[in-house]
């Protein structure tokens, strides 16, 4: 494994290890550039993995303080948590649940296609899937798709079938076990799927794609990656030229230490991205890094969510096996009749018996609650994954109060959901409903929205750079050899589980570094 | 479809801690239990209500006393380090004590039904105690590895093979499509 000098300005600095910097990390080894991923969290391998829903929390999830602010109602149930995503190697890599879907052409336009909506900053990607398809194609066969490169689907479980009976009842096509990056069948190394459920708390089977590994140990093992666990960035640092020159980080000693680096590549998630920039303004850049624009933290977005769970009168035991291997496409068209633009997703959930307690209904007590809690073993559940409106005032910004262990502002985020968002969850909730009703639901959930699971936006990608902060590599506008890698570029988030897509960027993006450097532009 | 044994199992743990034999002789939400007597900082009263409020705010019909019990056990020795937490919990069973008395002419243990001193709990709902109760007790009462059975959860799964060969499909009520 390599080790470089805090003092080496000839490597690449990526903060974060998930899907977008675990595989840029990966990819820039294979190509022989050396890098430097700081990662905040600690290293958790498979082996400690726990299947128990808090234990596994507390060892995983980003639980520094954050603050809320907005009408969601995440910010009432769940003011300090807005977002559940991991702290650990291979960042919510380690905790996403698989699903893995491309995003359909009018996606990448979504301004051209649904105009000018009122209170949106809806932009076109710089980008087209024409263009992003060979990346999406090296991503599928990276990961392991199930339903690409001849690799077959995953067996459908209990939830997956109440799901497709109750869809087909109902008049919808396109229902199946999803395209998934876990192993239906050995490959990569890694083996097949052994349906234990938990897909949330980190996969015991290694069936599941995780850059933690697959990406990290490939990179690690062309002696061109060092991952630093236990390093929490607190400042990018820059020249009187105004190019970046390294990263200052916390250690797991609670020393400051600081990584000279040709280039930054920031893949932080879409609250830490944007706060990292903001946190190092200087007198040059008094707004933070990369912020000529003024769009750092604007248009964050985390998919109209929502979840339906339904009660039968006999059991589904829905928490065993794949958590999310279980699809029902039809409504993810873009078809404004039915009183919103954009669509979304019905994909298979399940929470265990701890969890639904947590989240099927915040803040409920009493009979009404208990009596669902009651049926769980009866329980079917689906999660609604639809587009939702970037809005300017929809934002991650620095607490003006609060601030962390280190004395950095934390990240505080705002959200109000559009109207557009509000239409088309009542949609779902309805079609949800009717899916479970066809085939003997007594009773359903309008679940409200999970802390966010897909965070995106706060540093977009946009042609011009005055409507974002990043170029069609994700390269900043502003400075050339500073970029963003993860899932906060998104110009838009279509309706589809973002992660495939940041990997698709990240492949991309590689490509293009690469370049870069070879022709010393960076 | 593979059942599950929702009888509760008891380790051999469990049984020295006393638990499991309080459970079979059958715990009561009386301030002269011998649970609520054993409270260092929080007096019999207290705990005892905390246990009733417990069990009337997330009731379940199939589970004992024991395991709300459990839920409130540990705010004793939270009280005990922490002033203000303790100062929080003796406000909110007093408040809970004199809605109970100008509604029911009762103290909020001694309110005989549930409907009743649920409109007590409704009253306080927006109080810092109530909410402070009712979140810490999601945890506290469900993740109580204990009665994950009881619920048809079968809970860890990996060191079991995960459900590949143990009923991950084996639904068989669904009309067939």
């Amino acid at each position: 494994m390599a080790s470089f000098d805090l003092n080496d300005d000839s490597v690449v600095c990526i903060v974060g290890s998930g899907a977008g910097g675990g595989t840029l990390g990966n990819e820039l080894a294979q190509k022989g550039i050396k890098v430097v991923i700081l990662e905040a969290g600690g290293r958790h391998e498979i082996q400690d993995f726990i299947n128990d829903e808090w234990g596994s929390f507390a060892q995983l999830a980003w639980k520094d303080m954050r603050t809320t602010s907005g009408t969601w109602r995440v910010a009432h149930d769940f003011p300090n948590l807005p977002a559940w995503i991991v702290k650990s190697v291979g960042g919510s890599t380690v905790h996403w649940a698989g699903a893995s879907l491309r995003f359909r052409d009018y996606e990448f336009k979504a301004r051209s296609t649904y105009g000018a909506l009122p209170g949106t900053s809806l932009l076109d990607w710089p980008i087209t899937l024409a263009e992003m398809e060979p990346y999406y194609a090296k991503a599928e066969f990276k990961m392991g798709t199930t339903g690409t490169n001849d690799i077959p689907r995953l067996p459908g479980n209990n939830n997956f079938k109440v799901l497709e009976a109750g869809a087909k009842k109902v008049g919808y096509k396109e229902v199946h076990t999803g395209n998934m990056s876990i192993n239906s069948q050995p490959r990569d190394g890694r083996g097949a799927c052994q349906q234990i459920g938990f897909c949330f708390q980190g996969c015991k089977s290694g069936g599941k794609w995780s850059t933690l590994y697959t990406e990290i140990p490939k990179g690690e093992a062309t002696g061109n990656l060092e991952v630093r666990p236990n390093s929490m960035a607190v400042k990018i640092e820059h020249n009187d030229a105004g190019l970046v020159t390294g990263v200052v980080y916390l250690d797991g000693q609670g020393k400051l230490q600081r990584q000279k680096a040709r280039v930054v590549a920031v893949a932080g998630n879409s609250l830490e991205s944007p706060r990292l920039l903001l946190n190092s303004a200087s007198a040059k850049f008094p707004d933070g890094l990369a912020n000529s624009s003024g769009q750092v933290g604007r248009n964050y977005m985390r998919h109209m969510t929502g979840s339906v769970y339904a009660i039968f009168e006999k059991p589904v035991h829905m928490y065993r096996g794949t958590t999310m291997a279980g699809i029902v496409r039809d409504e993810s068209i873009n078809d404004p009749k039915r009183g919103f633009v954009g669509g979304y997703e019905l994909e298979t959930l399940s929470l265990g018996l701890p969890f639904t307690a947590a989240f099927l209904n915040p803040g409920a007590w009493g009979r009404s609650f208990t009596s669902a809690m009651d049926d769980y073993a009866n329980m079917a559940g689906m999660w609604i994954v639809g587009e939702d409106m970037p809005r300017e005032t929809n934002r991650v910004t620095l607490d003006p109060v609060v601030k962390d262990a280190n004395g950095m502002p934390v990240a505080s985020v705002h959200f109000d959901d559009h109207e557009n968002d509000t239409a088309m969850r009542n949609h779902a909730y309805k079609q949800g409903a009717a899916i479970y009703d066809a085939v003997g639901a007594v009773r359903t959930f309008p679940t409200p929205p999970y802390p966010s699971t897909h965070n995106m936006g706060t540093n977009r990608m946009s042609e011009k750079p005055r409507d974002g902060v990043v170029n069609k590599f994700g390269q900043t506008h502003d400075i050339k050899n500073l970029f963003i890698s993860d899932g906060s570029q998104f110009t838009t988030g279509a309706a589809c589980n973002p992660t495939l897509t940041i990997v698709a960027l990240a492949i991309r993006q590689a490509d293009n570094m690469a370049g870069m450097m070879s022709r010393t532009e960076i | 479809m593979r059942k599950i044994d929702g009888r509760v199992r008891v380790g051999r743990r469990t049984f020295l801690q006393g638990t499991a034999a309080a459970a079979a002789a059958g715990v009561t939400f009386s301030a002269k239990a011998a649970w609520a007597a054993e409270a260092k900082t929080l007096t019999p009263h207290q705990m005892a209500t905390l246990a009733l409020m417990a069990r009337d705010i997330f009731p379940h019909d199939r589970l004992a006393d024991v395991y709300y019990v459990r839920a409130v056990t540990p705010y004793d020795a939270k009280a005990g380090g922490d002033g203000a937490f303790h100062e929080m919990i003796a406000f909110g069973i007093e408040r809970a004590d004199q809605d109970a008395k100008s509604h029911f002419n009762a103290a909020y243990i001694d309110v005989p039904w549930e409907e009743q001193r649920v409109v007590v709990l409704q009253g306080m709902e927006q109080t810092p105690f109530f909410s402070k109760i009712r979140g810490d007790l999601v945890v506290s009462l469900y993740n109580q590895k204990e009665v994950w059975a009881k619920f048809g959860y079968e809970g860890s799964s990996a060191e079991h093979g995960g459900y590949i060969h143990r009923g991950f499909n084996d639904i068989d009520w669904l009309p067939s499509v």
